[in-house]
């Protein structure tokens, strides 16, 4: 570059200036925002600017360096003087004025000027919009310095605009119109008690520390608050950028008593700044004390504004609460009363535009406050880590404990998780818990079978085998438990299952299979049934088992024919095997009902047609079919019980059934429900059952009621719904085991008229021969 | 629900006092002096174990014609005490907890405020409200109660 000449006042103004601008002190000014506002301070053309940067060759280096600086100042001098930018002009221009930097700059400069010029000034507090420069070493005059140290808020610096704007007043010119400028618009107060400093900025919130002139006034907006007192606190208005941003910002009225302007904000985060530079940490609550009771406060009043402004209650304020509560404490101040709730234009609002702002200056702020002569802020430098740790600290802890206590306020008494009603009512009441799996083992296997068709023995069976055994256990079981009570409904399930099986039997299979198919449901449904009456299921276990052989078989005729009479005990089990293979012996039938299960799903369940005519021929043991019917039912109800007593009750309930020939599609029903609800169970009874009354065909111990049984069984429709059927069923048995009952009992009855007849007349002869024995 | 709520010091000096302003207020505090003993006497029962063990809930300290006296400690041997008619027979134990939970929690935010110094007595608006605001459903219950009482008698 060429040789730059400058006079001394340039040169010192320069210098100064280069220093303001060289916050990292690398005598290398990058183009960073202090440069920036700088130029556009300048008020030149946007173009002109880059041109001078151009020309001084900052572009070149991409910094400025000390050289290129003062060119790049100079030719601003040159450019605001009018003349054309030219590398030459620099030294070409004489006696140029000294750039003059708009906002701050201009205050700057003015204060440069002046200082230069006049050293006087000094106006401790300039709210530069470009902070106060040189202030620090350089300054010649406190203000100067008061300048620098103000913090200026990053916003303020992002926006060398601002500076031009937010001064808007006060820019203009002299010291003592930025000192009436400062006062906040809306402020106006005009109390400045100017010590005599010179300009300040005033309320734009740039209440910087340490007023070197020490009275700096601080203007608070509005209402100038102890400003004597907290002129300490240098009150310096950034008034540039902060303005700037806060005429952005605020795009309130000043209606509302409690709207921070953006200068008072500007104000505010100054103060901030001079306590905590960081502007996103916190302010501890010894420092704020100590700032708040300078404002000469009754300790009352401050706690209360304390109590109001910290929101988070942690004990420390952020910027937001920093200026809600300075917000207060001015409004206070100015006769205000205090607010019993923090009003809403007050609320700590999320980081705003400031604090992001603000980053980047930060560790310019920083340096700037630690450098400054007056070290107001003496506090910010050391501050920032213990502000920053102990705040956050301190905060989550509080937070901590606050959100603990408070949210353990919720008095969750104990929760009484919903009772879990038993899943399955079937399983509920079941006892043997038929397998949840059986019905639909069987049901698959069933579908199987079906799908197989023709081929019983197909692999299927085994299938069916095995889960028969399972179901079989369980159907034994639950046929056990169900004998007693829910005849009807095993005998449903069991017609169910049959229908299930039946698919290929035909109709009855098909009806069964509906209620196979709504086995599973039926397994549902049934369970009431079963429990009831385990006695019931005992007794008529033989009997039940074989109806309900007969039942499930009433596709198979034979099957009913069993179950009378024999030893259902062992055989209740068995019921469903041994009805199909040996339905004349009862205990055979037993067996081979229990066992039927199990040979049925060798034995496809759909060859009932043989069993039907097997059934149909035989009409032999009408008792026997009942028997068999009652087996049928009983065997799911209870599989093991009491063979003779079921046997009896079979049989008794067959005579009672063959009187009511209702009784007997009752019985058979009874004999198919009870194969129904012992779902699994009963529906691989069923099958088995289906199996095996082809087999028992022989048997035939279905008459023509079981036939007429397994008519109105088939008839029933399966399209009617599982549920509704399985219902159906189970009511069946309940029915015809009241009906059994009450058999029983007119028959007991009976038997105790006859009793007591023959006591009768046993007494009769003893009184007759009574009258010899007296004698 | 408290008919009377009290923050009593370490060193056993109220720093607030507070209870339904229709009754004999000195009736009050006097049980609530009288409970500092009760407190003092759970408090070393229980707190010869480590402090941490101690449960800051003490529960019903004594038992009186018509009400109870509830107390709680903190670590600072801070106490609160709580007054409540017996009549109010809805309050359970958990109610009482959560209320002494929400006395300790203001208390922590008035502690926490700067221009506050410990031993003073406590003067935040924000305390009073929360206190109110026990004490009032107090109030607002009691008229229920006592007429539930009619109609049993």
């Amino acid at each position: 570059m060429e040789g730059l000449t400058l006079s001394d006042a340039e040169q010192k103004y320069y210098s100064d200036l280069f220093s303001y601008c060289d916050i990292e002190s690398t005598k290398k000014v990058a183009a960073n925002g202090r440069v920036l506002e700088l130029f556009r301070a300048a008020q030149l053309p946007n173009d002109v600017v880059l041109q001078i940067m151009e020309l001084c060759g900052a572009t070149r280096l991409g910094y400025f360096g000390r050289s290129q600086f003062y060119i790049a100042l100079k030719l601003v001098a040159v450019a605001q003087s009018g003349f054309p930018l030219r590398v030459e002009s620099i030294n070409t221009v004489k006696d140029l004025p000294l750039p003059r930097f708009v906002a701050s700059k201009n205050e700057q400069e003015s204060r440069h000027a002046a200082s230069y010029s006049s050293d006087s000034e000094n106006q401790g507090s300039y709210s530069g919009v470009i902070p106060p420069p040189p202030g620090r070493g350089q300054v010649k005059k406190g203000s100067v310095s008061h300048d620098t140290v103000q913090p200026r808020t990053s916003a303020d610096q992002q926006e060398p605009a601002s500076p031009v704007v937010s001064p808007q007043q006060s820019p203009p010119t002299s010291p003592h119109t930025w000192r009436k400028h400062s006062r906040h618009p809306s402020g106006g107060n005009s109390e400045r008690p100017l010590a005599g400093p010179g300009p300040f900025w005033s309320p734009f919130g740039e209440a910087q520390s340490g007023s070197s002139a020490g009275d700096t006034v601080w203007s608070g907006h509005s209402p100038p608050p102890p400003q004597e007192t907290w002129d300490q606190t240098t009150v310096r208005t950034v008034a540039s950028a902060t303005t700037a941003n806060e005429i952005r910002r605020q795009s309130s009225s000043y209606d509302d008593p409690w709207k921070i302007t953006d200068e008072q904000r500007q104000y505010y985060v100054n103060q901030f700044k001079t306590i905590q530079p960081d502007l996103n940490g916190f302010i501890p609550g010894s420092a704020a004390k100590e700032f708040f009771t300078k404002s000469k406060l009754p300790i009352l009043e401050l706690s209360h504004i304390w109590e109001l402004s910290d929101f988070d209650k942690d004990g420390a304020l952020t910027l937001d609460e920093f200026c809600a509560a300075f917000h207060l404490v001015v409004a206070r101040k100015n006769g205000y009363d205090l607010p019993e709730k923090l009003p809403e234009s007050l609320m700590p609002k999320l980081i705003d535009l400031e604090d992001s702002a603000d980053v980047g200056d930060q560790p310019g702020e920083v340096g700037y406050s630690g450098s400054p002569a007056e070290a107001p802020p003496s506090k910010s430098p050391s501050m920032p880590s213990l502000n920053q740790t102990w705040p956050e600290l301190n905060q989550s802890s509080e937070q901590w404990e606050t959100f603990s206590e408070r949210s353990s306020s919720s008095q969750t008494l104990t929760q009484f998780d919903s009772n879990i009603a038993p899943a399955d009512p079937d399983t509920a009441i079941v006892h043997p818990v038929p397998i949840r799996m059986t019905p639909s083992k069987i049901h698959m296997q069933e579908m199987e079978l079906k799908r197989t068709g023709s081929d019983h023995t197909n692999p299927t069976s085994p299938l069916l085998v095995k889960p028969s055994d399972l179901s079989e256990e369980s159907k034994i079981n639950s046929s056990v438990k169900f004998a007693s009570g829910n005849t009807v409904a095993d005998g449903y399930s069991s017609s169910d299952s049959f229908t299930s099986d039946p698919e290929q039997i035909g109709n009855n299979v098909t009806h069964q299979r509906s209620h196979s198919g709504t086995s599973p449901d039926n397994t549902a449904p049934p369970p009431p049934p079963p429990r009831p009456q385990p006695s019931h299921s005992r007794s008529s276990s033989l009997d039940m088992n074989r109806t309900f052989a007969v039942t499930t078989g009433q596709q198979q005729a034979g099957v009913v024919a069993h179950p009378p009479a024999v030893p259902p005990r062992p055989q209740p089990s068995q019921a469903p095997g041994p009805i199909v293979h040996r339905p004349v012996d009862a205990d055979g039938l037993i067996t081979h009902t229990s066992t039927s299960p199990q040979q049925i799903p060798e034995q496809p369940n759909f060859a009932d047609f043989s069993q039907f005519e097997v059934f149909a021929a035989s009409n032999v043991n009408e008792e026997q079919d009942d028997e068999a019917e009652k087996h049928p039912e009983v065997l799911p109800v209870e599989k093991a019980s009491d063979p003779a007593s079921s046997l009896r009750v079979a049989k008794t309930d067959s005579k009672i059934e063959e009187k009511t020939a209702a009784s007997v599609p009752a019985n058979v029903s009874k004999g198919t429900t009870p194969l129904a609800p012992p779902p699994k169970p009963v529906r691989r009874r069923l099958k088995s059952e289906d199996e095996l009354r082809p087999e028992v065909d022989e048997h035939t111990q279905k008459t023509g009621v079981l036939a007429a049984v397994l008519a109105s069984q088939p008839s029933i429709p399966r399209s009617v719904g599982k549920d509704k059927k399985a219902i159906q069923a189970s009511i069946r048995r309940n029915k015809e085991t009241n009906t059994v009952l009450a058999r029983l009992n007119s028959e007991l009855q009976q038997q105790l008229k006859d009793v007591l007849e023959e006591r009768i007349s046993l007494e009769v002869q003893l009184e007759q021969l009574r009258p010899f024995s007296h004698l | 629900m408290a008919v009377c709520v009290a923050v009593i010091a370490k060193e056993n000096y109220p720093l607030y006092i507070r209870s339904i302003p229709t009754e004999n207020e000195l009736k009050f505090h006097y049980m609530v002096h009288t409970s500092l003993d009760v407190v003092d006497e759970k408090i070393s029962a229980m707190g010869k174990a480590l402090v941490d063990q101690r449960e800051l809930y003490l529960g019903l300290l004594y038992p009186t014609e018509d009400y109870k006296v509830y107390g709680y400690v903190t670590n600072s041997k801070v106490k609160f005490v709580m007054v409540v008619d017996s009549s109010n027979t809805a309050l359970r134990d958990n109610e009482i907890r959560s209320m002494f939970r929400k006395l300790h929690n203001s208390y922590t935010d008035v502690m926490c405020n700067p221009f506050y110094n410990p031993g003073d007595r406590i003067q935040s608006r924000a305390f009073d409200s929360m206190v109110t605001s026990m004490m009032i459903q107090v109030l607002s219950r009691a008229p229920c109660c006592r007429a539930g009482e009619a109609l049993w008698a």
